[in-house]
């Protein structure tokens, strides 16, 4: 990596941990002012606005500028390329961040309270919908550049495998550019002109359809960098071999695949979707659990490997022969164990009619938490403590605080996420910003809510201390001399040849359009054929 | 058009793709915990996929449209007409209308152990609303009916509470409804309003 790649990488990571740091302190005050044991914070108008911001930063700031810096670095070093079109690059940097600002400044003045799902017919200030849609559209030049890249070293290449990290990242950038077109129609052809006044009603109906389209496969966009990571990094940071190549890429084709036509399993509670449509996205639902499945054993199986070699014996054994100590192999662990709880959930969430019985109760919030918050951005965590020392070229700071930081992290996601989810069993709606329910169900809230607040705060400090180690190692005025390089771990049997499909995108575009046309064609389009009534924008 | 050169490329397409994909190296631990996991997905997806066409287990999916700006002017959900109403054959419905911030009527009464066919509409934005330690749950989204069929099981009194972010006085928006004994429940006066299969 050169210097210009380092300067652009970075340049997104801190974007994306200072979006990430700001929004955890909103997410301490909200979990405080949400209990009502401090009076004194009680405020709906501040707690919607922080909540949609908080959103906003941690779901769209935080990921989206982790993935495009996670994606230049991948690039460059599998591909052992410069990044093509550094001007270009700079430029999507550069239009996201105006549209990070162009956003924030509704948000933080109250008057883009929708939080970041939109919930139309109540409308925000335009600026918020320009700004998310000057974002999305700094994320799409990224995606060109992965898949120029991509396409570039295939064809000076040819025949030859392509690096596993850098499928995985352009299968992303196919997927993102899925994902986003719905919400980009929603924003482009329905919130903006509303809330310009150029029209003058819209549907509802029809744009919680679009945004159903996004919202599921856009977890997965956040999900494959923390894939990618325990398949090119945690085998050879364990000390051992990546258990399949092949069934890595399999697993990243269905994950892209299958995430983009199930977005309906958020709307099985919506009127304005027949029964039919919905069972059918249940159904894709379930199928996109697989690749997760396979990642699992796969991963896990590497681990095995890794143990193995490093002495580890009999059915266990291998468990506490793993370097436990190395920021990349803890948090897989840790990952993985919140992948198995939040993966529980998730399932209970798809289960189609079964969804009644905890749809947007606090069960949804602790659920995304737990697999967002827990599984990915403990990831995240570990892919930058890995990469922050290539990229200042300094080694990091302390590598002990790393540990406890993610165990911090660890106990206190298990520490808000758990009672969140009983919360929801007991019928707690999730977007309040405070009980006045007169109703004795609620007393049987409260000691939830207050342990909430307990692992709210191990949080905020846990990623205190992330951003203070990852400072520290770049402000270090030492000149020790850093050169280690990436290293991407080798698969047990080494890929020589691999079938097209397997090593190129194209195919799978067009399966994902048929795919998309089939589960989402007749779902929109009804919404022209209909006799629909229109609403009129309100405020909040 | 000709079919039979088109059929014989997909199956040479389809063929290929079967012989590169038996190729490709998986580990026999792998196959068999793929196998494991395919059959653990086709048991859910089974089950749910049975109880949804043999048992009639569906979330509220009835794509019914109205007008949610003129609610007061349609005949079904017009002031008198809101609340519990039984008709001829005993079918008990009941119809709501959201609005910031309550559920109106702000209070119904309904038997336990009974069918009971709830019609919501809003009458401005978006709202959801779940009745706790039931199944009655469901999105009220502006412009459509949303109907939802279900049994109380336990008579007691519960709160309606809206659980979909509907501007800043959304956690003031909740009502109540008791659901009493079967026998201590009297039928409300019929009346002539039908549950409407479209708007007029």
């Amino acid at each position: 990596m050169n210097e210009e790649t380092r300067k652009l990488a970075l340049s997104h990571l801190w974007v994306a941990f200072i979006a990430f740091i700001v929004a955890c302190f909103m997410g301490e005050y909200q979990v405080l002012e949400r209990s009502g044991f401090i009076p004194a914070l009680d405020s709906a108008s501040v707690y919607f606005a922080s909540v949609s911001t908080h959103g906003v930063l941690m779901a769209f700031v935080l990921t989206t500028f982790f993935i495009m810096g996670f994606g230049y670095t991948i690039a460059t070093a599998s591909l052992k390329q410069p990044v093509w079109n550094m001007p270009l690059a700079w430029g999507g940097f550069w239009l996201a961040l105006t549209g990070v600002v162009l956003a924030a400044i509704p948000l933080l003045t109250g008057k883009a309270s929708v939080l970041y799902t939109f919930y139309p017919p109540i409308v925000a200030h335009a600026a918020f919908y320009i700004g998310a849609t000057l974002l999305v559209a700094g994320s799409w030049v990224w995606c060109v550049i992965m898949l120029v890249m991509f396409m570039q070293w295939k064809k000076a290449n040819a025949g030859q495998p392509v690096p596993l990290a850098m499928f995985a990242t352009t299968m992303n950038a196919l997927l993102w550019l899925w994902t986003s077109a719905g919400v980009a129609l929603e924003v482009l052809f329905q919130l903006i002109p509303l809330s310009l006044g150029w029209i003058d009603t819209i549907d509802p109906g029809l744009a919680r359809t679009l945004f159903a389209w996004t919202l599921h496969p856009i977890v997965y966009f956040w999900l494959i960098p923390a894939y990618t990571a325990f398949y090119v990094f945690v085998p050879k940071q364990a000390g051992g071999f990546l258990f399949s190549d092949e069934m890595a890429r399999l697993a990243f084709i269905v994950l892209a695949v299958f995430a983009l036509p199930i977005g309906f399993h958020h709307l099985y509670m919506d009127p304005e979707q027949a029964k039919g449509w919905k069972l059918l996205h249940g159904i894709g639902t379930f199928v996109v659990a697989l690749p997760t499945l396979v990642t699992g054993f796969t991963v896990i199986a590497s681990l095995e490997i890794a143990g193995r070699l490093r002495g580890g014996k009999g059915l266990f054994g291998w468990i506490g022969s793993l370097p436990w100590t190395n920021t990349m192999v803890l948090s897989v662990i840790l990952s993985l164990l919140m992948l198995i709880f939040g993966g529980f959930g998730g399932i209970v969430n798809a289960s189609y009619a079964m969804n009644a019985m905890i749809h947007n109760t606090a069960w949804v919030p602790g659920h995304f938490h737990l697999i967002f918050a827990g599984t990915t951005v403990i990831m995240y965590f570990a892919i930058a403590y890995y990469l922050w020392p290539m990229l200042v070229k300094k080694p990091l700071f302390s590598s002990p605080m790393a540990l406890v930081q993610l165990w911090t992290w660890f106990i206190g996601m298990s520490i808000l996420t758990t009672p969140w989810h009983v919360l929801g069993l007991l019928g707690q709606p999730r977007r309040i910003s405070s009980v006045v329910y007169n109703n004795l169900l609620t007393l049987a809230w409260k000691p939830y809510e207050f342990m909430m607040i307990f692992g709210g705060l191990i949080l905020l400090g846990s990623a205190c201390l992330f951003i203070y180690n990852l400072a520290k190692t770049q402000l270090n005025p030492a000149e020790v001399a850093y050169n280690q390089q990436i290293e991407f771990a080798e698969p047990v049997h080494a890929v020589e040849s691999l079938p097209e499909w397997l090593n190129d995108i194209k195919l799978w575009n067009k399966v994902i359009a048929v795919l998309m046309a089939i589960s989402f064609g007749y779902p929109i389009l009804q919404f022209f054929f209909m006799d629909t009534s229109g609403s009129s924008p309100w405020g909040f | 058009m000709q079919i039979e050169p088109l059929k014989q490329k997909c199956e040479q397409l389809f063929r290929d793709f079967y012989t590169e994909f038996r190729g490709i190296h998986i580990d026999q631990l792998e196959r068999k915990w793929i196998t494991i996991s395919m059959v653990v997905i086709g048991l859910f997806v089974g089950i749910i996929t049975i109880d949804a066409f043999f048992h009639g287990v569906n979330p509220p999916s009835k794509v019914e449209t109205i007008d949610s700006a003129s609610l007061h002017l349609s005949k079904e959900f017009a002031e008198d007409n809101l609340g519990v109403q039984v008709d001829d054959k005993d079918n008990v419905t009941v119809r709501m209308v959201a609005g910031r911030y309550s559920f109106f009527p702000k209070h119904i009464t309904v038997p336990a152990e009974t069918p009971i066919t709830l019609r919501w509409v809003s009458m401005d934005v978006l709202h959801g609303v779940h009745i706790p330690m039931t199944n009655m749950s469901t999105m009220i989204v502006p412009g459509y009916v949303a109907e939802i069929t279900t049994t109380f099981p336990k008579p007691g009194e519960y709160p309606v509470l809206c659980n979909e972010y509907c501007g800043l006085g959304h956690n003031h928006m909740w009502s109540n409804i008791s659901v009493i004994a079967k026998e201590d429940w009297e039928a409300p006066e019929k009346s002539s309003a039908k549950g409407g299969s479209n708007h007029e």
